[in-house]
């Protein structure tokens, strides 16, 4: 299992003191973030992707190529990369490039944004979001395994002759999540490549994720790549924990009852109880993340949303020194003890993906061979 | 079985939005026959959980079951006071929180009630486009019941009723029973999508 932590970049008031950080202290603090989950021994960082205020991550590969530079292991990722109003062959480029510097320890996440103004400051119609994604995706999938392209589609230039560069790392393309909330196209799209998929499952509850993974799994099997519980499926998470629950309920009230999306809106409570949000001790928090896997099998990634809705860095560090010291190791052992031996323990790295990319190729010419006796 | 669910987004208790809600229902019930099964929401119940769903984007706990029964019943009927000249806030945050296309062609009789009768024609001119954007099948016959009507002697009032309730009856039972594809159990196969590109 690969834990992590994901943001969205939100530039926010801390309630409890009134101050607003500059955006240039929100890009640094996202910066010591992903250098603290590293640190902390935590496997992936990943930043979202917004084109308006309050929110700072507009370039994620510029980020992350910087990011790329001051970390040795950490897997650098997106949550999410617009593949609606992004050029797909920007996209491959940018990706590729930044695959190639941080040494193949790049994924990605696609997903369609949800700001609708986005859609027509880039040009597009928000009517045609599914479509934006399905179209887009597929180009983007073979600029990254054709060296030449001839495409022609609805919603941009066609391409003759061309050559997406740099090629991807070794000839293995990054490895890509779907993410969505409520689509069950997005999910069938995830299933049909044989891509991972992510289910932020954060602000919605349970059962309607269920259904969701569940869509994903049964056509992952469908279109042969494996078996339904072999999917490569991803978590979200959110908690905010102290020694004491008490503690951590009181300190983090403020905050909740502030924030961006559900602020003014759910009790702390009510909201603990519908969705993942987990507020309390660190052993609440790997009681309650151990649950998921009952909900949704065996799963691959699991990141957690910690440093939104104003949280001070400072505490937004002690936080993940908590989730890497106390929680994620206990987590790591437990979902390991509980895997079966055919599901995947990770999801694919690029180091995976070049092996069974030269597994293939001996495959294939072990097969001519045999051809060739006959 | 037949199922009526009832929406009603009356305040007071007792509240004459919930004295028509039932009269509607039983007429509705009456010209069914048979097994009707009626589910009644009272939206002051969910007030709270409803203002929740509009920041959050997800019906919670007892109010997601709410929007289950309307949404899932074989007819519907929508009450509401009127305010300030249209239907409460109340009444239209409800309906906020329903899937477009989650009623669609669903048979539905309308409903309010007010001080006098001078606010009669918030059925036609507020509740009758909103449930036309929600692609309902609202009933030609709405019934707005005054303050005065429901001490009143002629059968005006109860009348409306009953050709209402025989109105959503006739409805239901000429509508063939409702199966929607349910796009997580059987989605659309990703060819089909990339080919329609």
């Amino acid at each position: 299992m690969q834990f992590g932590i994901f943001t969205v970049g939100d530039v926010t008031t801390d309630p409890t003191t009134g101050r607003t950080p500059s955006e240039a202290e929100r890009i640094k603090a996202m910066v010591a973030i992903a250098l603290k989950a590293e640190e902390a021994g935590l496997d992936v960082f990943a930043t979202g992707e917004h084109h308006n205020p309050p929110f700072v991550p507009s370039s994620p590969t510029t980020m992350l190529g910087y990011i790329a530079a001051r970390t040795e292991r950490l897997i650098l990722s997106t949550a999410t990369t617009l593949i609606t109003t992004n050029d797909p062959v920007k996209i491959a480029e940018d990706f590729a490039m930044l695959q190639h510097l941080a040494g193949g320890r790049v994924d990605l996440m696609m997903g369609r944004g949800n700001t609708g103004p986005v859609y027509p400051w880039f040009g597009k119609d928000i009517r045609d979001g599914i479509p934006l994604a399905i179209e887009n995706y597929h180009l983007l999938h073979r600029l990254w395994r054709e060296d030449v392209v001839n495409w022609e589609g609805e919603y941009r230039t066609p391409l003759q002759s061309f050559t997406s560069t740099p090629r991807p790392l070794d000839g293995a393309p990054p490895f890509v999540w779907h993410g969505s909330i409520r689509s069950p196209e997005i999910a069938e799209q995830a299933a049909y490549y044989g891509d991972g998929f992510f289910a932020n499952h954060i602000f919605w509850p349970t059962d309607h994720f269920q259904r969701l993974i569940g869509l994903y799994r049964r056509r992952y099997e469908h279109y042969g790549h494996g078996s339904a519980d072999q999917a490569i499926v991803g978590l979200g998470g959110q908690v905010f924990m102290r020694k004491n629950s008490q503690d951590a309920v009181r300190e983090f009230r403020p905050y909740f009852d502030n924030a961006p999306v559900y602020g003014h809106g759910p009790s702390l409570e009510d909201f603990t109880r519908e969705t993942p949000l987990t507020v309390g001790s660190p052993q609440q928090v790997i009681d309650r993340t151990l649950t998921f896997r009952d909900h949704f099998g065996d799963y691959q990634r699991q990141l957690f949303l910690m440093d939104h809705a104003g949280l001070p860095l400072k505490t937004v560090l002690e936080q993940i020194d908590m989730l890497g010291e106390e929680v994620v190791p206990v987590l790591r052992k437990e979902f390991e003890a509980l895997r079966p031996a055919h599901v995947p323990a990770t999801a694919p790295t690029h180091a995976s993906l070049v092996a069974a990319k030269e597994n293939a190729v001996k495959e294939n010419a072990a097969e001519e061979n045999a051809g060739v006796a006959r | 079985m037949t199922t009526l669910a009832v929406v009603s987004a009356g305040l007071g208790r007792p509240s004459s939005t919930r004295l028509l809600a039932d009269r509607l229902a039983e007429s509705a019930a009456r010209a069914l026959g048979g097994d009707v099964a009626v589910e009644t929401v009272e939206l002051r119940d969910h007030a709270h959980a409803m203002v929740d769903a509009t920041l959050t984007g997800f019906p919670s706990g007892g109010f997601r079951a709410a929007v289950q029964a309307v949404t899932g019943a074989d007819g519907l009927i929508a009450v509401t006071p009127v305010f300030n000249g249209s239907y409460s806030g109340l009444f239209k945050t409800f309906f906020d929180a329903i899937e477009r296309g989650d009623l669609e062609g669903r048979p539905v009789l309308l409903g309010a009630t007010g001080g006098t009768a001078r606010h009669s024609l918030a059925i036609d001119f507020a509740l009758r486009p909103l449930f036309a954007y929600l692609r309902a099948n609202a009933m030609p016959t709405g019934v707005f019941a005054a303050s005065e009507d429901w001490g009143s002697g002629d059968t005006a009032l109860p009348d409306r009723i009953a050709r209402a309730g025989a109105e959503l009856a006739a409805a239901i039972d000429g509508r063939p029973a409702a199966a929607k594809a349910d796009p997580y159990d059987e989605p659309v196969p990703f060819e089909d999508l990339l080919t329609d590109r």
